[in-house]
């Protein structure tokens, strides 16, 4: 069974992230740039699955700029098989429908029997291209998972959204995607990092897909305008000595706030 | 003529329509003609037309649901909706019900998708929505190179609000696409919950507790607090991920993002991931026992203690002004 994993490069959430003021994208050079935590968590999924399955390969899929090649490579390092990273000058800036577009290209070329996905990015928080994926493979999506039942015909799941939990069921291929109810990942250790090195590593243009998209032919989402909001600052802050809680109170009603 | 706006409304399992849709009914009035499209409403299906018009639906569309195939039957629906009603916008909430199934229907029919909008206006070259990027550290507004654009508003945001219209109801015929599609195996829906405590969502005072509660038991402090306040109660992930409130507590990067008139922080040490969840409350109030905890650098009103001690304080006195 072959188990492509999209794995998506974000700013570090534990760091100050920031948009470039002239062209609306995420400003690279401000921030730390890492495997966004979720999709880390589907690979680790993806990994200790091929570990208790012979003959389970994990592919790393990524659409990125080049400089992405470092975090790229960490799957690798905690033990997925091969990486693909797709890579085109035509693509900085690419909207939900065009990285889906590039995405199902891309997945056609690999070949796969599983594709595995985080629910939303930290940075795009969209949490849509998963879905639009199923829709463009024409193959089942079962997403937002808690958990995840896998054999080498079907995957099933459950769903929890809000009141509401749902058992559902796929055929493969499929599309899943995990919430952060998943385990943690792994971190890589020295062995990983050093056979990472070693192992296939694809970058791959729109061409090379031999797919058929054009940036230009469809309509696409584009950002108008952006501008920063002036940081927080902090108000007053006390010690408590024993009589904080009305203190609070007061600035409570003070503040029309009871 | 004025251009119609397809909006895709959410219903809750006990057959109401879901809180979201006032705001999207209300920005889609600020667009153009709302017509609404209800998927499965079965039974409860002139309640909700009926509720729809009322929140400023022109005409309600109601296409069958299946309870037996995932997400699919939703997507045809609004694919023959839209095909019928030619909007100049298909609007959804950015719901977990939603979000996907518009993204399916845009991509199958050549749209563009503006994505988690906190508000949708129109100007002389077409419709634009607003984003809050990064936590609302950005301010970005987007729009679609042509064509019309499907928009996903993010719940609980938008204040604008439809005039109540008279009920006009009508089957919508949808011929099943047929793609592959997850099945259905079971569906359990959890009881609703009997407290009358404000949904998190768009709640205007929210009372969050986090790893600082120590254990589920203790964490009753939180709601304690929020009842005193008639606040919504949420929570930071470390105490969703220790098991004192489910999931759907989860204020944050990846929770819940709320923008609340009142803002109150119980043990929770303020990691960029929670700020980015609710900075932009208006009054933020944090407790923590530690002075350098994050938190307190956005905090209007921050107390170095215990939460043990200056929370049960603080409820007694809001109880004896008569609050
Ligand atoms: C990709 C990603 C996404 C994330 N998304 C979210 C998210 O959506 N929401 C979220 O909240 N987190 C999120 N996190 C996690 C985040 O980084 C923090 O781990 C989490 O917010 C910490 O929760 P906490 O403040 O409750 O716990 P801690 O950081 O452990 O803080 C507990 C605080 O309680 C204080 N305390 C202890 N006892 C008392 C007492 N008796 N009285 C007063 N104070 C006391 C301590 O001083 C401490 O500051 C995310 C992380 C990542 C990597
Ligand atoms: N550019 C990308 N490259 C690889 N995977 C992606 C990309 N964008 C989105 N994904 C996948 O889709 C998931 C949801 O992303 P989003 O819809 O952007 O919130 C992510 O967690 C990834 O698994």
């Amino acid at each position: 069974m072959r188990i492509v994993v999209l794995v998506k490069e974000a700013p570090d959430t534990y760091g100050e992230r920031f948009l470039d003021l002239e062209t609306g994208l995420a400003d690279r050079n401000k921030s730390d740039r890492v495997l966004d935590e979720i999709v880390e968590r589907a690979l680790e999924y993806a990994i200790s699955y091929a570990e208790k399955h012979e003959g389970t390969e994990v592919v790393a899929l990524s659409m990125a700029t080049e400089d992405a090649t470092a975090s790229v490579r960490k799957a690798l390092a905690m033990g997925a098989d091969r990486a693909v990273l797709i890579s085109d000058g035509a693509l900085v800036g690419a909207d939900v429908t065009l990285t889906a577009e590039v995405l199902a290209a891309a997945l056609t070329h690999i070949g796969y029997d599983l594709v595995i996905a985080g629910d939303q990015s930290t940075d795009g928080a969209g949490g849509v291209v998963p879905a639009a994926l199923s829709e463009l493979l024409d193959i089942p999506q079962i997403t937002k998972l808690t958990t995840i039942e896998l054999d080498d015909k079907a995957v099933s799941g459950t769903r929890v959204i809000d009141r509401v939990t749902l058992k559902l069921r796929a055929e493969l291929p499929a599309i899943v995607s995990v919430t952060e109810r998943f385990p943690d990942a792994r971190f890589p250790n020295f062995k990983g990092i050093m056979a990472a090195k070693k192992k296939p590593f694809e970058v791959l243009s729109v061409a090379d897909l031999g797919a058929d998209i054009d940036v230009l032919a469809k309509p696409r989402a584009i950002m108008t305008e952006i501008s920063a909001k002036p940081p927080r600052a902090a108000g007053v802050k006390i010690v408590d000595e024993g009589d904080a809680g009305n203190q609070l109170a007061e600035f409570l009603k003070k503040n029309q706030l009871v | 003529m004025t251009d119609n706006i397809l909006v895709l409304l959410d219903s809750t399992p006990d057959g109401q329509l879901s809180k979201s849709v006032p705001g999207l009914l209300g920005a889609a009035t600020g667009l153009g003609n709302p017509i609404a499209l209800i998927v499965g409403a079965g039974e409860h299906a002139d309640a909700l037309s009926a509720a729809a018009a009322a929140a400023g639906a022109t005409k309600v569309l109601l296409a069958d649901g299946d309870n037996t195939i995932y997400s699919t039957p939703t997507v045809d629906a609004l694919q023959a909706a839209a095909a019928l009603v030619q909007p100049a916008a298909v609007l959804a909430a950015h719901s977990d019900q939603s979000k996907e199934v518009v993204a399916r229907f845009a991509v199958r029919t050549g749209a563009a998708v503006n994505y988690d909008a906190i508000d949708v206006t129109r100007d002389a070259k077409g419709i634009i929505a607003s984003h809050s990027a990064y936590g609302g550290a950005f301010v970005v507004t987007s729009a679609v190179t042509f064509a019309a654009p499907v928009i996903t508003v993010r719940q609980g945001v938008v204040e604008a609000r439809g005039t109540a219209q008279p009920v006009v109801a009508e089957k919508l015929a949808v011929t099943p696409s047929g793609r592959k599609s997850a099945a259905i195996e079971s569906i359990d829906v959890a009881d609703a919950p009997t407290s009358l405590r404000p949904e998190l969502r768009g709640a205007t005072k929210v009372v969050s507790g986090g790893r600082g509660l120590g254990t589920a038991e203790k964490f009753v402090l939180v709601e304690q607090l929020a009842d005193a306040l008639g606040a919504a109660v949420g929570a930071s992930r470390a105490a969703v991920d220790a098991g004192f409130v489910p999931q759907t507590f989860q204020v944050g990067q990846t929770g819940v993002q709320v923008s609340p008139q009142l803002y109150v922080a119980l043990g929770i040490s303020g990691a960029i991931q929670h700020k980015a969840g609710m900075q932009t409350a208006k009054t933020i109030i944090a407790i923590n026992k530690d002075e350098t905890a994050p938190i307190f650098e956005i905090a209007d009103f921050g107390v170095v203690g215990d939460v043990f001690t200056v929370v049960p304080q603080l409820i007694a006195a809001l109880e004896a002004s008569g609050k």
